[in-house]
């Protein structure tokens, strides 16, 4: 398996008048065409680790790594002409909730086309086409209305949808999912989770899942990394989940109630200091 | 079964959309009371049709015996039931402090000894004295969670109506704040009328539950039935298949 990204000693750290706010803490990593699921709280990093690799970290924090390479590009050196001109091409990037990130006064489709022709040399009627042909393969009914509607019109699962279609349509290498299911009813996360495994799988695209549920990511991913103040605490196969060793991935499992298992009260995590040294 | 709260025929629109379509439920006092469909089911509307938030068109809503007005709600009503939103970053005043944040409820119902209230408010929510001064921005999701279920609790309710109060929560939040919840409801023998979309949550939390769908209860079943798969209606099904967890190749 060739390696697509590669993560090594990872530094994100934001100053703040009351001193350094170290969010990420050297993390390792590796990816080729597969899927890595990063799991942790709020706070523990994992979305920081997402955007520093997409260069989304806002201008004031300090990113530092010994190495932070994709496909043969250091992205800590890349300048800023060639870092925006890989990402949404070859890097994409999903958001956990459509609602805040789409476009609230530009149609579904014009913000696809426009993805679409910042990064391709295309015409306006192929880019239209391509768009309608995206939107169906993300499962849309009826793609050609939905191409003209507003972001407001449809449901939030659809939204999410309509971003899927909007970050696939350049043909990605790398895929970014920062909880891109969250924000949705469960048996909508199920259908948005298939189309999203059905894609990768066809494109052959690396993906990294970033979500706080240590079960739906084990059940999609391949490898899970469970993070922890800003740290890798664990990697994991995901089907040895069962076999987890560290407490905070064994607290992280236990935790949630689940149909069938009478636990009263829940087991809750006992956090202890040496896991964020 | 001597309800607490039942809706009957309850209905719900909004402009031509009908949110509630002549729903029925009962509540038991003292009982937990689940309720899951997807979004756009029509569960939220419901309860906070119970709470006098969303404009009632026909079938009414009784309170321990007594019919409501499908408007107006006096301030005893307030006394006996509380709500819990869903949103903790949305349903706390950016500009109060938590200890000005748990005095309103008291002032707005006269009830004096604000002082020795309030702390055992911040105790019995597991925060603390320590949090009185602090402004919801100096505070993670789980602790506003908790200051707003402190907020629900300070004027003793014997009804608690929860709108998803852990869906906007880490999964490991998750299971202190329904501890709580469980606890607060045993020592103070409070009825729950429970929302969410997990069923999990729901079947942990709840002795019966009502599924709903596109305004209309499909389904009431008891948590026993549910966990056993004593299902009759497909939808129930769907939602069972969903809070598995995600299967490769279950979604064609």
């Amino acid at each position: 398996m060739s390696t697509m990204l590669t993560v090594d000693d990872l530094r994100v750290s934001f100053p703040t008048r009351t001193g350094l706010i170290e969010a990420v803490r050297g993390v390792s990593f590796t990816l080729g065409r597969e899927r890595l699921g990063i799991v942790g709280e709020s706070g523990s990093g994992k979305s920081q680790t997402g955007r520093a690799i997409m260069g989304l970290t806002p201008a004031h924090a300090k990113v530092s790594a010994s190495k932070l390479n994709f496909a043969g590009i250091d992205l800590l050196t890349a300048p800023a002409k060639v870092r925006r001109s890989l990402r949404g091409s070859r890097i994409a990037m999903i958001l956990q909730d459509p609602k805040y990130s789409l476009n609230p006064v530009m149609s579904i489709g014009r913000q696809i086309v426009e993805t679409l022709r910042t990064h391709e040399n295309v015409g306006k009627r192929e880019a239209r086409d391509r768009a309608i042909a995206m939107l169906e393969a993300v499962q849309i009914r009826d793609a050609g209305r939905v191409f003209d509607l507003h972001p407001h019109e449809v449901s939030g699962g659809m939204g999410q949808r309509a971003m899927i279609a909007m970050m696939l349509i350049a043909g990605p290498e790398l895929l970014v999912a920062d909880e891109p299911t969250s924000a949705l009813d469960v048996t909508v996360q199920l259908e948005v989770l298939g189309i999203l495994d059905k894609l990768v799988s066809e494109r052959g695209m690396g993906l990294i899942f970033i979500s706080h549920d240590l079960r739906l990511v084990s059940s999609f991913c391949d490898r899970v990394i469970v993070m922890y103040a800003g740290k890798i605490v664990e990697e994991l196969v995901a089907s040895d989940l069962g076999n987890a060793k560290h407490p905070y991935t064994q607290g992280l499992l236990n935790c949630m109630p689940t149909l069938g298992t009478d636990r009263h009260p829940l087991p809750v995590l006992d956090r202890q200091p040496e896991w964020a040294l | 079964m001597t309800a607490i709260v039942s809706a009957e025929n309850l209905t719900v629109t909004y402009d031509d959309f009908l949110a509630l379509d002549t729903v029925s439920i009962d509540v038991a006092p003292g009982e937990s009371f689940g309720l899951v469909g997807e979004s756009g089911s029509g569960k939220s509307t419901l309860l906070r049709a119970i709470a006098g938030l969303s404009p009632v068109t026909s079938g009414r809503i009784v309170l321990d015996g007594k019919p409501l007005d499908a408007k107006y709600r006096d301030k005893a009503f307030y006394r006996q039931v509380q709500m819990v939103f869903q949103d903790p970053y949305g349903s706390l005043h950016p500009r109060q402090t938590v200890d000005r944040l748990l005095q309103e409820p008291l002032a707005i119902h006269g009830v004096a000894d604000a002082e020795r209230r309030i702390l055992r408010a911040l105790d019995e929510v597991g925060l603390g004295s320590s949090f009185r001064f602090r402004y919801s921005h100096q505070l993670s999701g789980g602790q506003r969670q908790r200051i707003a279920i402190a907020r629900a609790l300070i004027i003793e309710p014997q009804i608690m109506l929860l709108d998803e109060p852990t869906s906007a929560l880490d999964a490991s939040v998750q299971a202190e704040v329904l501890n709580l919840l469980e606890q607060v409801r045993r020592d103070r023998k409070l009825t729950y009328i429970m929302v969410s979309h997990d069923l999990g949550v729901v079947t942990h939390m709840c002795e019966r539950l009502a599924v709903m769908k596109n305004g209309k209860v499909v389904e009431r079943l008891s948590s026993a039935d549910l966990v056993a798969g004593r299902l009759s209606e497909d939808y129930t099904k769907n939602l069972m298949v969903a809070s598995k967890g995600f299967v490769r190749n279950a979604v064609a």
